[in-house]
């Protein structure tokens, strides 16, 4: 398929791909098996500019959007779902400074972040809050020019490794889900440390940590968007940033593909080779429409959503107001049931293509010693992570009800 | 006159050329074994020409090996002799040679395709204004054309074999020529032959190119280059340790250890020991390959092999198609059992 | 200072099509890339300008068909500065003689017209060729020092652009390193085990894309035509052919690794190879 990218897109893809082919792919089982941080490929993507293909050139970035981001994700991805994520779950750090930040906050940490110089982390989830955000109980109480952090986060992607952490905390516990404020919060401030390591199914080569807040104190600089602000900063980011876990679905399934056809060209059953049987045709013609259909889906809104986004994030360089503020503005619409859209289908191809790669690969498929049975365990998450497919599902139905109502 | 204008204007003249000369190569005091490798098959192609045969010889003390030389078929030895040249420099050594090819004018040159060889044989080439063909696996003297030197070298990783002829009358017609590829001449002790010893005045010579120091090698292990048994490691073998079945063998049956890019390049053993297009090339006479499943890089290394024996779990491997031997199976339980089964018939006993 | 690297656009499949009629590689079609030992070359001047600073740079020269020029982009995309390229028809079926004929003509005209080459860094070999006579013969040409199979650059002293210097070299030996120091200008080759090739950077791939590249003839380089392509080379390749593969060997079969391992012995000493 063509899908007219610029030079620089198809820039994304090669060095990416590059970097997946010499880099990612002799290393991601050791990092898999040893559940290792993939530092080496940290310092790859630094050296290749790719931690800044979507923020704005006045901090060192290309200067792209989320469609340049979703670019470099899928083909990170394509070999290894786990290491990728040390670049989307620092997109995903980012977004809150990006969207919600003010003029001295953008030129404070987005630099750091365009250059891969500092990875970046979001944590939203709390042990007693999952989908539900809005039961958030870790607290910042306001203390002169100070916010005083203490509860724990869990689950956080980039967890220890990153330097930036975009996090949620109630500032107000008595007006709920209005009561939610985003604070960054840097490592190695007093009081911010990590608690358990886990221990995961898949994406094995990120790291998950719990994070803890002891009498933390951060500087009011620090509050994003606002107080009792913190839940729309979340949805704008995850409007941004779904995409972002559609592409490293739509990786994974497109890696475990191309590994079960170069699997399949060399096996022979019944004295043929397996691919020519009808059945293996259906299942691979099957996989092929799914994965192109979801590279499609994908590709447009992300397109379309840029659109927006970049014209949003052109005026704020200017007025110096929020983008979020702009996007609004502008006549932009907001992006939650196509971004949950995007999501949505990409997580659930991605989980069953990978099943029937490994399906296809039969006995081998199933070996640790072949990277067949990873892809299927990473794309588990993309269909927990930043809102389950049932979330997603509940955001399409909801904005498509409200949608109704105001015909 | 500009160095350019000096090599273009070296005369053409093949009718004034004779003699096959080969490069004796000296390292550390020893003749390297391909030296009489290269007096077998210069041996050979001065018969067919109808002329002598001459080693040429550089270094410091080398006069000592002229009558091993001799005794090898060597005619004539001429031995470039200097304090100064204990170690091999390009830029020195590549004069004194260029300085004696112009004087001497011989009619074809071997050298070993070596690190040395190669390296200096490519200078020597241009600054005498001749051809040269690189790791010659197969050499003759065309009759047709009025005694040419078929030169035969593998090309694109083994790939392609490609016939060079030096076609023009560039002389001497110079080739490096693979190691282990030729038999060795056999000693005839107490033949005759003249020794040259050729002045050598480095009094207006400033090298601007200094030996400083030789690292040597620290492992005892036999180098591969030179090994007449190979046992050769993969990604298969799945870690440093693995490797030590692959030593076990390789000590009792007196042979070297190599490796294919997949296990250098996981860091479980050194460069030193890599096979194939990136590594080096070899040619041993028995190849044993435990856990390599035979990618076209690693075979461009290793497939003139006189036996390939391949160990691998996969029977669909490249590399089991083209072994003369090949045992279906893991590596971890063959190679002990090879290993006794050696032993018992006394192999690796001292 | 200012390094410049010699590299090569060579076929990137192994699979080599050859043409039945002249015996030579058919290249038409073929994909293309930087011969991968010259991506050492290019990494390994990168790396040297980083460590020296100043206002080092560093040039790519290659010699080939017009479509040759992205091998040069792709230098620049992976940390070189600039690209020059040798081109013309009349170039064709050079042997290595007249190969490193040409590239020193042109290193003589980026001295004299950019700015002094201090250090030439080539490639091993070629993966096409696989002959690595072209470092040792650029260096016969411009009578400048040399070494080849470079496995580390210990040191490296500039004096500036042209201004001389020294740089210590290890070079892989058979039974060890040997340690080698040279006046610059110099010219090294260097092998794998020297580095490992950085990926391209977005910045650099963007540079590749818009940098200028001269392109030089014969004439450009003042080189008479007697001296260049086939007509000037030494060797010819009088013809190509495959090689014969073995295939069809022997499957030992048995029922105990013990089993395989007495019948494999049995037959290497049929063969007589142990």
């Amino acid at each position: 398929m063509i899908y007219d990218l610029t030079d620089e897109q198809q820039s994304i893809i090669d060095i990416s791909r590059e970097i997946g082919e010499k880099k990612i792919k002799p290393i991601r089982m050791e990092y898999d098996e040893e559940e290792k941080f993939p530092w080496s490929i940290v310092e790859e993507l630094r050296k290749a500019d790719i931690f800044g293909v979507y923020i704005h050139p006045n901090y060192g970035g290309l200067g792209g959007g989320g469609f340049e981001l979703v670019l470099a994700v899928e083909e990170l991805s394509r070999f290894c779902g786990g290491i990728a994520l040390c670049l989307a779950a620092s997109a995903l750090g980012t977004f809150p400074i990006l969207l919600y930040g003010t003029p001295a906050q953008k030129k404070r940490w987005l630099p750091d972040l365009a250059s891969g110089k500092k990875l970046g982390a979001f944590c939203i989830t709390e042990p007693e809050a999952g989908s539900d955000a809005t039961a958030t109980k870790a607290t910042a109480k306001k203390d002169g020019d100070y916010y005083i952090l203490n509860g724990t986060k869990t689950f956080c992607s980039n967890g220890e490794a990153a330097e930036i952490y975009s996090l949620f905390f109630s500032t107000n516990p008595a007006r709920g889900a209005r009561g939610i404020t985003c604070f960054v919060v840097e490592k190695g401030t007093k009081g911010f440390g990590f608690g358990k390591k886990e221990t995961k199914m898949g994406i094995r080569a990120s790291s998950t940590y719990e994070l803890t807040f002891d009498n933390c104190r951060v500087h009011k600089d620090n509050l994003i968007g606002g107080e009792g602000k913190g839940l729309f900063v979340a949805q704008a980011t995850f409007d941004c940033s779904r995409p972002g876990v559609a592409s490293q679905a739509l990786g994974i399934a497109q890696g475990a593909f191309d590994e079960v056809l170069a699997y399949g060209r060399i096996r022979r059953q019944f004295g043929q080779n397996i691919l020519s049987f009808q059945s293996s045709q259906h299942m691979i013609a099957d996989m092929a429409t799914a994965i192109e259909a979801g590279r499609a889906l994908l590709y447009s809104v992300t397109k379309a959503m840029d659109k927006d986004l970049l014209a949003a994030v052109e005026a704020s360089e200017k007025s110096g107001a929020f983008v979020a503020d702009e996007l609004r503005k502008g006549s932009a619409k907001r992006w939650t049931k196509e971004s949950a859209m995007v999501k949505l289908y990409c997580a659930e191809m991605a989980m069953k293509v990978t099943t029937d790669c490994v399906q296809l690969a039969g006995g081998i498929g199933y070996m640790r010693d072949f990277p067949i049975e990873k892809y299927m365990r990473d794309a588990k998450i993309t269909q927990i992570y930043e809102g389950t497919s049932q979330i997603q599902r509940n955001e399409i139905g909801m904005t498509i009800t409200k949608e109704l109502a105001k015909k | 006159m500009s160095n350019e204008q000096s090599i273009l204007s070296i005369p053409i003249s093949p009718e004034t050329h004779k003699d096959v000369w080969v490069y004796a190569e000296v390292r550390h005091d020893n003749l390297i074994p391909t030296v009489f490798e290269l007096l077998f098959l210069g041996k050979k192609l001065a018969a067919d020409l109808n002329e002598k045969l001459c080693a040429v010889i550089i270094g410091k003390n080398v006069s000592q090996h002229a009558q091993t030389l001799i005794d090898h078929g060597a005619d004539k030895v001429y031995a470039i002799e200097h304090d100064h040249l204990e170690q091999f420099v390009d830029e020195t050594y590549a004069k004194l040679l260029t300085d004696l090819l112009l004087k001497e004018k011989p009619n074809k040159l071997l050298l070993p395709a070596s690190t040395i060889g190669r390296s200096f044989g490519s200078r020597v080439a241009v600054q005498a204004n001749t051809g040269i063909t690189a790791d010659a696996t197969e050499l003759s003297i065309n009759k047709e054309k009025g005694g040419l030197l078929n030169a035969t070298r593998p090309s694109f990783g083994g790939t392609l074999m490609a016939t060079i002829l030096c076609v023009r009358g560039h002389r001497p017609e110079t080739a490096t020529v693979r190691p282990m590829t030729f038999p060795r001449a056999t000693p005839e002790p107490g033949r005759k032959g003249d020794v040259v010893k050729v002045p050598v005045d480095l009094s207006g010579f400033k090298p601007r190119e200094r030996h400083i120091r030789f690292e040597p090698e620290v492992s005892q292990e036999i180098d591969i280059s030179q090994a007449t048994i190979i046992i050769s490691g993969g990604y298969g073998v799945g870690g440093a340790n693995g490797f030590n079945a692959l030593h076990d063998l390789a000590k009792t049956l007196g042979g070297a250890v190599g490796a294919s890019r997949r296990a250098v390049d996981s860091g479980w053993i050194s460069y030193r020991h890599q096979i194939g297009l990136t590594g080096r090339v070899v040619r041993p006479k028995l190849y044993i390959a435990a856990g390599i499943s035979g990618q076209i890089q690693h075979l461009a290394g290793m497939n003139s092999a006189e036996t390939i024996v391949c160990i691998n779990k996969d029977p669909e491997a490249p590399l089991m198609k083209l072994a003369t031997l090949s045992v279906q199976g893991d590596l971890f339980e063959i190679l002990p059992a090879i290993n006794k089964e050696l032993q018992k018939c006394g192999f690796g006993a001292k | 200072m200012h390094i410049l690297t010699c590299i090569k656009q060579t076929p990137a499949t192994d699979n080599v099509q050859i043409d039945a009629v002249t015996g030579t590689l058919k290249r038409e079609g073929m994909a293309a890339a930087i011969n991968p030992f010259d991506e050492y070359a290019i990494e390994e001047a990168v790396r040297i300008k980083e460590r020296v600073g100043g206002d080092t740079k560093v040039s790519c020269l290659t010699m080939g068909p017009p479509q040759a020029e992205e091998a040069l982009r792709d230098a620049i995309a992976r940390g070189a500065d600039a690209g020059f390229h040798v081109c013309g028809r009349e170039f064709a079926g050079a042997d290595t003689w007249a190969t490193s004929y040409a590239l020193f003509k042109a290193i003589e005209k980026i001295s004299k017209e950019v700015s002094p080459v201090d250090l030439v860094i080539c490639g091993k070999q070629t993966n096409d060729g696989d002959t690595g006579h072209i470092g040792p013969g650029l260096a016969a040409w411009l009578t400048w020092p040399n070494v080849a199979y470079v496995r580390k650059v210990e040191d490296i002293k500039s004096n500036g652009t042209g201004q001389g210097g020294t740089i210590v070299v290890h070079r892989l030996m058979e039974d060890g390193i040997d340690v080698l120091e040279m006046d610059l200008p110099a010219v090294i080759a260097v092998i794998k085990e020297i580095n490992e090739p950085r990926v391209p950077s977005l910045k650099g791939k963007m540079a590749g894309k818009k940098a200028v590249i001269p392109r030089w003839d014969a004439a450009a380089l003042n080189i008479s035509l007697d001296h260049v392509g086939l007509k000037g080379s030494p060797t010819i390749v009088s013809k190509s052919f495959r090689p014969s593969m073995k295939t069809g060997g022997t499957r030992i079969e048995g029922n105990s690794p013990e089993e395989k391992a007495r019948k494999l012995v049995e037959k290497l000493k049929e063969l007589k190879v142990i």
